[in-house]
């Protein structure tokens, strides 16, 4: 009994172990992510391209959990790699709130030169930006904007207004040249309760009036595939027809995309939102329901660094006659489609 | 304690047995069918999509992967334990079944890549509680991290698509119609109550989940047992990851976040009693459809997000409050 439990017992342990090896061999993601996921950045112009003082930027992000912010992260270290008199000082990532709060102080205690922040939440942690101005470090405030201007010296971040504006003017203007009357629109939202859907979709709907039409069936997933899938199955049974779809993050838009596949809908065209690589292929491609998208580009994480470093180099940007970097800096959203994906296929982030 | 009703009228055990466990748990699921059907009559009036074939299936097809991880996650409650790392145990499967390397071996290696990381993943859990005698809650709760975290690493925080064309045919093949999510789905739920109702394995979960001191004395390995129950949950788990690869043509470590609170929810809804030793499955997997039916509703109305939440737990509270009176006018 106990001689074959003993052999019982071997030959488990020998399965487990050989399947334990065979799982480890099944975790490369080689190919595919070997170069750091296309990071994008910019080359200074003019005088500005020449080397100045040393400067060390240091660099808080939220935890990508997102491709949108694992390429802000990407693109910060890749921006201040180009430099030869910037040290970058990045720390861990988090999603916690009062981590990242610690993790920058850690940094004001080592007096960088300049800070690029993209908080958790600007209001949040709008008292440490005041605390890093006050210590006399300039803090370039990335996309979440802080409550008070007190608290940064910078605020650069994308338009998330004007993503809703030219997502509604691309559908309205379409939807008018095709002759539809009363088309049904639907839209995928984000994460409800930020502020930045509330804004995008707040400039869909005011786009979409100027052309005299309205949002029909909207919903919010939760930038997540998974939440993309599910409830644009479940839009896609309340309208039976629809001539148009606005999905604000092209992330979860993979999902929305699946789900329009295996509903086999394909009566309307599709715009997406961010500028996802994989969005642009798809609009290269020109097989599926999507037909555009709106970028709200995660180069601005390098533009950020760029910043920081005239900032602290006390320099002003090359084509402005001003000698100072102007204090908030609110990036265009462009609108993609077939005719010039391939200018911007370029800058866009791996999902 | 553990009480398929014998003790009511003191007749023998066998057969009085399996007609009481029939009624008992016709009677409990009987309050859970009543609120489906009040949902479904609410669908009706309200939007003129719901009664549709292609609306009822894309409620199953959404049902099929939390249901997936509902009947294992029954049989561990039943078995008088909780696995809070359903959820991410999928995830952490979906991405180790995705990525570069496993989609090279070809689909077949995708699917038993997920399985092992399932199963692997839930027999941990149970022999470290079984064995190492650590608290369900806190195991779990352990595990739900360290998955989490192992699947952002492997997948480097990105959303790995799968190229694989038979895995994406899972989620777009219907026979007869019906989605094969949907046939899996129901493949499982129906060995599972097989398993659960029809085998000395789940009369022992019965059993060790009423009262594991009795069940050990009367010489049922509990440890053993109990290490299984885990394991098998995180079976579903694998899966259910392929499901939702397929569904999604993704594995990311971002699938499956508070999918345990759904299915403990539905398992709790559906009459199984949070220490053990009692519930059916069929019972889980009404509360499973009674949330989808819910979440479609919320869609086809268009509600907006807060609406949503609210009327949510609501209907929970109510589910729960007419499934206890039918229970006990059937006991």
């Amino acid at each position: 009994m106990s001689e074959s439990l003993g052999r019982r017992g071997f030959l488990y342990g020998a399965l487990g172990v050989g399947a334990g090896a065979a799982l480890t061999a099944c975790t490369s993601n080689a190919p595919a992510q070997s170069a750091a996921p296309g990071a994008n950045v910019g080359a200074a112009a003019g005088d500005n391209a020449a080397p100045g003082k040393a400067v060390t930027i240091g660099f808080s992000a939220p935890a990508a959990d997102h491709g949108w912010i694992a390429a802000i992260a990407n693109n910060a270290a890749a921006q201040a790699k180009q430099y030869s008199d910037v040290t970058f000082e990045p720390v861990n990532p988090t999603n916690d709130i009062a981590q990242q709060i610690a993790a920058v102080q850690t940094l004001i205690t080592k007096k960088v030169s300049a800070l690029v922040i993209l908080p958790n939440d600007g209001s949040q942690l709008t008292a440490l930006g005041r605390q890093a101005m006050d210590a006399g470090i300039p803090v370039i405030n990335l996309d979440r904007i802080f409550d008070s201007p007190l608290a940064y010296r910078t605020w650069i971040g994308g338009d998330n207004y004007g993503m809703g504006v030219s997502a509604g003017t691309y559908i309205g203007e379409r939807l008018k040249a095709a002759g539809v009357a009363n088309p049904v629109i639907g839209e995928i939202a984000g994460i409800d309760n930020l502020p930045l859907t509330q804004q995008r979709s707040q400039g869909f709907k005011e786009a979409l009036s100027r052309f005299g039409y309205s949002v029909g069936p909207r919903q919010a997933a939760d930038f997540t595939v998974a939440g993309g899938q599910r409830v644009t199955a479940n839009v896609l049974q309340a309208a039976p027809k629809l001539d148009a779809l606005w999905n604000h993050d092209d992330d979860q838009g993979l999902g929305v995309l699946a789900a329009i596949t295996q509903a086999n809908r394909s009566e309307f065209f599709m715009v997406g939102g961010a500028g996802s690589a994989n969005a642009m292929r798809e609009i290269q491609k020109d097989t599926s329901v999507l037909k555009a998208t709106v970028t709200y580009s995660p180069t601005m994480a390098s533009s950020a660094i760029a910043l920081a470093r005239l900032v602290a180099q006390n320099k002003g940007m090359g084509d402005l006659v001003e000698h100072e970097v102007p204090s908030s800096i609110t990036l265009r959203s462009a609108t993609i489609t077939k005719d010039n994906v391939a200018e911007y296929l370029p800058l866009g982030f791996e999902s | 304690m553990a009480e398929p009703a014998t003790l009511k009228n003191g007749a023998a055990h066998r057969r009085s047995g399996f007609g009481d466990l029939l009624d008992s748990s016709a009677g409990r699921n009987l309050g859970l069918v009543a609120v489906l059907l009040i949902l479904g009559i609410v669908g009706v009036a309200t939007a003129d999509t719901f009664l549709t074939t292609s609306n009822l299936l894309t409620i199953l097809t959404s049902a099929s992967i939390i249901g997936v991880i509902t009947v294992g996650v029954t049989f561990v409650i039943i078995g008088g334990g909780i696995d809070l790392s359903v959820g991410k145990v999928m995830a952490l499967a979906s991405v180790w079944a995705t990525t570069v390397a496993t989609q090279s071996y070809g689909p077949f290696v995708m699917i038993l890549c997920a399985l092992a990381v399932g199963a692997g993943a839930g027999l941990v859990n149970g022999l470290l509680i079984a064995y190492g005698r650590i608290v369900p809650f806190i195991v779990t709760l352990a595990a739900l991290i360290t998955a989490q975290g192992l699947a952002e690493q492997i997948s480097g925080r990105r959303s790995q698509i799968v190229t694989d064309q038979t895995i994406t045919a899972i989620a777009t093949t219907r026979v007869l119609g019906v989605p094969l999510l949907v046939f899996i789905f129901a493949a499982v739920v129906a060995i599972g109550w097989v398993v659960l109702n029809r085998t000395t394995f789940g009369r022992r979960t019965f059993a060790i989940g009423g009262n594991p001191e009795a069940a050990r004395l009367a010489g049922l390995n509990v440890k053993r047992h109990t290490a299984a129950l885990y394991a098998l949950s995180g079976l579903c788990c694998g899966i259910a990851a392929i499901m939702i690869a397929a569904l999604t043509n993704t594995g990311s470590s971002t699938h499956g976040t508070l999918y345990e609170l759904d299915a403990i929810a539905a398992v709790i809804i559906g009459g199984t009693l949070l220490s053990g030793g009692r519930g059916t499955l069929i019972g889980s997997i009404l509360g499973v459809l009674v949330f989808t039916v819910i979440t479609n509703l919320f869609v086809l109305n268009n509600l907006a997000t807060e609406v949503q939440n609210i009327a949510k737990g609501v209907i929970i509270v109510v589910a729960v409050l007419i499934q206890a009176r039918a229970r006990r006018s059937s006991a």
